[in-house]
């Protein structure tokens, strides 16, 4: 051939599946808005139910919806150009993943370069220390706000040093995964994907250990113990939360490696995947150096 | 492998039969037609919304003391009128544009995404549907201006504040779906030959504008979630007494809120840098300095932020770096605006509507920027800030800035969209209308606040009292012409002179190439570009 042979570019006819989507989303804003608004003013309300009815719905479309595309992708429709827009597709979305977690984490050094110490005095805030809160000394870990509220810090070692090898591992079994997928080695790939499965999913139970210790008696790191309980259960509980959106991810894509998915040329969804997990790993170190360490 | 691509080709003219027919067609489509057309209803529906609540702002403010609504109901009107004429009328009338024109302008068969495509948009009414109903909740609509900014937002709200996050939230994920499809779209999807730097500028200034929204969408994500757990679960971002600081909010709202507003004008550039070449019959003049102008401008959006915050007491350094830095966006702004005038310099101009509308875009638009240049000035904004002036400085450059580039772009591509030329004498009544009305709207707005009148107050010293009256009528005025559009819209849909392939004789672009009204699919395969 001398010219470049022109592909065709797949466009799905009709589906219903971004309205069913349209119609979670609707659900679930309006049950959590319920929800948390009867959290305030302490009546019962149907919001929790309407919130679960949204979620359930959106698994449902993303199970449908997701079956559709592998099904096209399965039955050869796929040009090298759609699977480009895929890649792109999902490169974007881990970017705006990463500007989520810039605006906590702006919060967090503005906290600790900015506020804590004006509060404290520093700059041309002598004023604001003497007439608000005399009493009030600025310090990171913010361990005693300045209306008095006192909690303790969570140290780095321990746990939070554990679920760092854990996640580092987990990034290099992935890693491995994936160049087993490359030689078409099945049996490695499988065993490396279950690894990073199982350090994921510890990983996210030895944080619900850490959390619960932090709502202890003993340690009192709550929610509401300012600035540093906030930031600390905002970046972490973030990060737990898209740790298991890959977890899923990863089981999704282990259950279609067992079905004889993928294969050395064709496997976008392991590398998104992947990508994800790498991501949500450097959000990880990130966050260890700057929430706890630091 | 030839008899494959027949048997793909053959495909592609099959899914033809696929087309639903009444609703179903609009609730399942996947194709960017379609949905850019669903777009722009469900804009110029909530600009007709969010313009009737601003009738009867004007109407309370049509003399001074308390005839109409109550002060909290004041600013209800006030902050939905914000939130739905940002996130409900402008953005989604450029992303109907960039759905519309942008796969025909690249030579593309559709979006990239397109079933993504439509979930972003059948998000919207939902979302908007929740923002609405919060009126005919017990404690009202969210009362905190669009900005809602903490503690206003958080301390001080009333109930209804948990729908407005969510809502929120929503609507954040379907800009982002929505721009990471034109992404997308315009970096694979280009046909062959078509570099980026012979991509139309239209193509170039979504683009631009579609990185911002990826940007910025989520810092609004993160600080309505701050918001949330602030008002609802103890937390103390923005609470002085846990450490936190209420002008943290704002760092963060106008770090999203700056590149948000160039994401409401950089689309409007590139609708009018279509149009004014296509009427001055003449190539646009300095392409390529007006996509490093469109560049610079996204990339300084996100270093000026602070300049909404000079009265808040930042540091003297921080006062200066953004007045210096916002000041020095006015150069790439300049750019454009001397290359449409170059562009229309000893051009063979006519005045078709689309024209008309681009012009009063330079020159009101212009000198929406200067006010802006104004306010970016440290020590006089202390005497602008929350004032009128602002008010005056925001709506010359997104109503006659963004709101008249669309009706531009709207004249200029209703023919390829219906297959009809529009009403060319009832289109100049409705512009006509429109430009006088708008300036007898705004611009008294400015003198009402160097004069010291605040935004945001149902009630004003007696002294303003004459000009807000003929403000009033502006903006009653105003809102009437914009019917007039609709008659034009409604008219041109259901028939009128059948529009050519290449109805304005100026017109560039593969867009032109096809006929009117453009068929379902267009460019199953990719035209050539030399």
């Amino acid at each position: 051939m001398t010219t470049k042979e022109y592909e065709s570019y797949y466009v799905p006819s009709q589906s219903h599946w971004p309205i069913v989507g349209a119609v979670a989303l609707f659900l679930i804003a309006i049950g959590a808005g319920n929800y948390v608004s009867t959290l305030k003013s302490g009546e019962g309300g149907i919001g929790g139910y309407i919130l679960l009815a949204g979620v359930c719905l959106v698994i449902y479309m993303l199970y449908g919806w997701f079956s559709n595309v592998i099904n096209e992708s399965m039955a050869g429709k796929y040009s090298h150009q759609m699977d480009n827009s895929f890649r792109q597709g999902m490169s974007w979305f881990i970017f705006s993943e990463v500007m989520f977690f810039a605006a906590f984490f702006g919060a967090l050094f503005y906290a600790r370069t900015l506020s804590v110490p004006w509060l404290g005095g520093a700059d041309n805030n002598a004023m604001t220390g003497a007439v608000l809160w005399p009493e009030f000394v600025a310090s990171w870990p913010l361990l005693v706000t300045p209306d008095g509220t006192e909690t303790t810090q969570m140290g780095w070692y321990g746990l939070p040093l554990i679920n760092t090898i854990l996640l580092l591992t987990s990034s290099i079994t992935a890693h491995l995964a994936h160049s087993a997928l490359e030689k078409d080695n099945r049996k490695m790939l499988k065993i490396w994907l279950g690894f990073t499965i199982l350090l994921g999913v510890v990983f996210l139970f030895l944080q619900v250990v850490e959390y619960m210790h932090g709502y202890s008696e003993e340690m009192k790191l709550y929610l509401t113990s300012g600035i540093y309980g906030s930031t600390f259960y905002l970046l972490t509980g973030f990060h737990g939360m898209h740790v298991t959106l890959g977890t899923i991810m990863l089981i999704v894509v282990f259950l279609r490696v067992l079905k004889g998915h993928f294969t050395p040329t064709n496997a976008f969804a392991f590398e998104a995947t992947s990508w994800y997990w790498h991501f949500v790993d450097v959000v990880w170190v990130i966050l260890f150096v700057f929430v706890y360490i630091v | 492998m030839t008899t494959d691509v027949i048997e793909q080709e053959s495909h592609d003219d099959h899914h033809d039969d696929h087309k639903m027919k009444g609703i179903k067609r609009w609730l399942y489509t996947t194709n960017h037609k379609d949905i850019g057309t669903l777009y722009l209803w469900f804009a110029f529906i909530m600009l007709l919304t969010g313009g009737a609540l601003a009738m009867v702002i004007r109407a309370e403010l049509f003399q001074p003391g308390l005839q109409i609504v109550e002060p909290d109901f004041f600013n209800q009107l006030t902050t939905v009128h914000g939130l739905i004429m940002v996130f409900g009328a402008i953005m989604p009338a450029f992303t109907g544009f960039a759905n519309w024109m942008i796969p025909m302008m690249i030579g593309a068969p559709d979006m990239a995404l397109p079933r993504m495509n439509n979930w972003s948009f059948w998000i919207l009414p939902f979302a908007f549907g929740i923002l609405l109903s919060t009126f005919f909740m017990e404690s009202g609509a969210p009362n905190f201006g669009w900005t809602f900014y903490a503690p206003l937002s958080t301390t001080y709200s009333n109930g209804s504040t948990a729908f407005f996050v969510f809502a929120v939230h929503i609507m954040g994920i379907s800009s982002i779906m929505g721009a990471i499809n034109i992404v997308v779209t315009i970096m694979n999807m280009r046909a062959p030959g078509m570099t980026y730097m012979k991509m139309p500028l239209f193509v170039w200034t979504f683009f631009i504008t579609a990185y911002l929204l990826i940007a910025v969408m989520p810092v609004l994500a993160g600080v309505v979630t701050m918001l949330l757990t602030d008002t609802y679960f103890g937390t103390s971002f923005f609470d002085a007494a846990g450490g936190g600081d209420p002008v943290l909010f704002q760092h963060l709202f106008w770090f999203f809120g700056h590149p948000e507003v160039y994401i409401m004008i950089l689309p409007a550039f590139g609708i009018v840098s279509t149009i004014i070449p296509a009427f001055a019959r003449k190539k646009l003049f300095g392409y390529s300095s007006m996509v490093y102008a469109t560049a610079s401008i996204a990339l300084l959006s996100f270093l000026v932020w602070a300049h909404h915050m000079f009265t808040t007491g930042m540091p003297l350094f921080g006062e200066l770096f953004f007045m210096y830095c916002t000041m020095l966006i006015a150069v790439p702004t300049g750019v454009k605006v001397f290359n449409w005038v170059a562009t229309m310099w000893r051009g063979s101009m006519s005045f078709e509507t689309p024209m008309l509308f681009s012009i009063a875009f330079v020159i009101l638009f212009t000198i929406g920027g200067f006010s802006g240049l104004m306010l970016a000035l440290t020590p006089v904004d202390f005497q602008y800030h929350d004032t009128y002036f602002v008010v005056a400085h925001f709506h010359y450059v997104l109503v006659t800035g963004s709101l008249f580039s669309i009706y531009a772009g709207a004249y200029f591509w209703l023919p390829k969209w219906t297959g009809h030329m529009y009403n060319e004498s009832l289109a100049k009544w409705h512009f006509w209308c429109s430009l006088i009305s708008v300036n007898l709207l705004f611009f008294p707005m400015h003198f009402l606040g160097l004069a010291g009148m605040p935004r945001r107050i149902p009630d004003y010293a007696l002294q303003f009292a004459d000009f807000n009256k003929w403000v009033s009528i502006g903006g009653f005025a105003f809102g009437l012409s914009q019917l007039i559009f609709l008659a034009v819209v409604i008219k041109c849909i259901r028939g009128g002179e059948k529009a050519a392939a290449k109805p304005w004789d100026g017109a560039e672009g593969l867009e032109w190439t096809v006929a009117s009204p453009a068929p379902y699919h267009t460019f199953s395969t990719p035209p050539k570009i030399d």
